[in-house]
């Protein structure tokens, strides 16, 4: 079992008397990625800024290692944030940028030295040092802001949306290679992002927020999987989601059929959500199918064909790598195990 | 009238205008220069070339007490009014954009406030105050018109800088102080410059508040002047090449910064 590191209870936060956050509660284990994925707007940079001592919360406890820091500031922190434009000082070169943190710290000389150039090394930015910051593409400011704050060797990174500036590619890379350097430091890392994709790639646990709550806590797997709601299933991921009610354990009724699925525990004739992820449909012979329908539309996706389906004057969405033409009759078929049932959100 | 001849008409009235214009501006400082190296007590006559004014200038008794409290005042309410200015306007800059705005009003109002008013107003202070007229309430004017020109000067840098550079400095191990002396002063460096040199300037420039807030005793150099031309026997030409002097100083500055300014844009261009 992980130790708990950072402890949220009970946050509240509001600016300008709008709520952004309320009953707040996470805990977050030590060596964990974990991200906090919402819209913009959710409150997930606030719990970011919270946590950094940026902000401090109308009620609630922060706890780090089993103290209360509500009234630490920043500094007395042993948390380095990354932050969202990078903010690095632009009259130091690259060298004084990552030596800020050392030299307040007043770090012996030959040792700052030392290790600016190690983390340099690290991100990288291997003979960087003398240039001004200026001068460096996106992706370069984005690694001396990293190696600014890992180089103080902190508990906690924290991360505001690092990657949003850079173009897709060089993100896909600091992608890998952040999770790679949270391996290698064992920092907790503390991620805020709206691109559910990059949490799904990078994270141990994703936290989903909308409105200043969470919706769900769970690795990758479990929101994409098991998504608790509505909001989440359509949040990450595509998602067919229709109406439906649970006839009994194991017995699904939607778009005016029953199916079999795998899900128990509701009551009788109980409203529920059902997902079908776009790639869980499988294509059969309209004679053998429950759910026929027309091809309205055809799009090449690269991996895969995004192809909408008419059935009954509802839109079916359908990942596969199989083709069809506009206006053929198809058939559609789905696993028992990729139906997912989910209770009726009461939010939406 | 053919395009042609409508367009020279307007090109010559054109011309005549922007020759006025510059008449207007430097034919007084062209007659102060030529005054300032004749060698005449009298300002109708041209007597010759001398530069025994600008010597006279540094000589012990004419204008040697009301320079040096000129320069003074300049220099001590430039420190301390470039100081209070940037930390003011790095404080301004941290609140919430409505009483931003209101901070700035309340600050731009000197700026736009007739000199007679605040003048007038700071003697009624000082005398309520039971302040004895001379050197240290001229300090204390001058210190308060050359503040609204730092905060003025050093707002817009503020307004580029990266949002988030103070809070990084405080994540870095900065107390709040050293934060904003580590991450923001520097990259504010050159609006300070900007700020002081307008506060030294306005402070050099002053007649009429000094006037006001000096009693009969200080003089820097414009109340000076004008008491000298007042009682005209005591009045000398060094004056002339004072004015001479500040002015060349000033061009100097002008061309300077804009030299600067060219080399830079060519080099971000490059």
């Amino acid at each position: 079992m992980a130790k708990t590191l950072i402890t949220l209870s009970g946050i509240e936060k509001s600016f300008d008397g709008v709520k952004v956050l309320s009953d707040f509660n996470l805990s977050i284990d030590e060596n964990e990625f974990i991200t906090l994925l919402g819209p913009s707007g959710c409150g997930k940079t606030t719990c970011l800024r919270i946590i950094g001592g940026f902000e401090t919360p109308d009620a609630g406890t922060v706890a780090i290692d089993g103290r209360i820091v509500n009234d630490l500031e920043p500094n007395q922190r042993q948390i380095n944030t990354c932050f969202q434009r990078y903010a690095l000082f632009p009259h130091l070169d690259v060298f004084e940028n990552v030596a800020f943190g050392l030299r307040i710290r007043k770090v012996e000389k030959a040792e700052i030295v030392r290790r600016v150039e190690e983390t340099l090394r690290l991100v990288k930015l291997e003979g960087y040092g003398p240039r001004a910051v200026s001068t460096l593409s996106g992706g370069q400011q984005q690694r001396v802001a990293i190696a600014r704050a890992i180089v103080n060797r902190p508990k906690v990174l924290l991360l505001d949306e690092p990657l949003g500036a850079l173009d897709l590619k060089l993100r896909q890379e600091m992608q890998y290679e952040l999770k790679e350097m949270q391996r290698t430091l064992g920092i907790t890392f503390v991620y805020v992002t709206h691109d559910q994709e990059e949490a799904l790639t990078m994270s141990d646990k994703i936290v989903v927020m909308n409105q200043g709550r969470i919706l769900q806590v769970g690795t990758p797997e479990d929101v994409y999987n098991e998504p608790k709601n509505r909001f989440v299933a359509n949040f990450i991921g595509e998602s067919n989601i229709f109406e439906g009610v649970m006839r009994e354990d194991y017995l699904v009724s939607f778009c005016g059929r029953e199916f079999k699925c795998v899900d128990r525990g509701f009551a009788a004739d109980e409203p529920v959500d059902v997902v079908i992820r776009p790639e869980d449909f499988d294509f059969v012979p309209p004679s053998k199918a429950k759910i026929v329908g027309v091809v309205d539309s055809l799009v090449f996706r690269g991996v895969h064909y995004e192809i909408n389906v008419i059935v009954e004057g509802r839109e079916y969405t359908i990942h596969t790598t199989k083709t069809r033409s506009i206006g053929d009759r198809v058939g559609l078929a789905v696993d028992p195990s990729l139906i997912h049932v989910m209770k009726r959100d009461v939010h939406a | 009238m053919t395009a042609r001849t409508r367009k020279r008409l307007y090109q010559t009235v054109g011309a005549c205008f922007t020759a006025a214009a510059f008449l207007s501006v430097y034919t007084p400082i062209a007659v102060i220069l030529a005054l300032s190296v004749n060698d005449s007590l009298k300002a109708y006559a041209w007597e010759g070339f001398t530069l025994r004014w600008y010597a006279d200038l540094f000589a012990t008794d004419v204008m040697h007490d009301p320079i040096m409290n000129t320069l003074l005042v300049a220099i001590l309410a430039t420190l301390i009014a470039t100081v209070l200015g940037t930390f003011f306007a790095i404080g301004i800059h941290a609140l919430d954009k409505t009483r931003r705005t209101r901070m700035m009003v309340l600050n731009n109002v000197p700026v736009v406030n007739p000199e007679i008013v605040t003048g007038i107003s700071l003697l009624i202070v000082f005398s309520l105050l039971g302040f004895t007229l001379g050197f240290h309430t001229v300090l204390i004017a001058h210190v308060f018109f050359g503040v609204p020109y730092v905060v003025l000067s050093v707002m817009p840098r503020l307004k580029k800088l990266d949002p988030n550079l103070y809070e990084a400095a405080l994540d870095l191990g900065c107390t709040r102080f050293s934060a904003v002396l580590r991450a923001i002063v520097p990259n504010v460096a050159t609006g300070i410059l900007a700020g002081a040199l307008m506060a030294f300037t306005m402070s050099i420039d002053d007649f009429v508040i000094t006037y006001f807030t000096s009693g009969s005793e200080y003089m820097n150099v414009s109340t000076w002047l004008y008491a000298a031309i007042g009682r005209s026997r005591s009045f000398t030409p060094a004056a002339y090449a004072y004015n001479a002097i500040i002015f060349l100083f000033t061009i100097a500055a002008i061309i300077f910064i804009n030299s600067r300014k060219e080399k830079k844009e060519r080099e971000v261009r490059r």
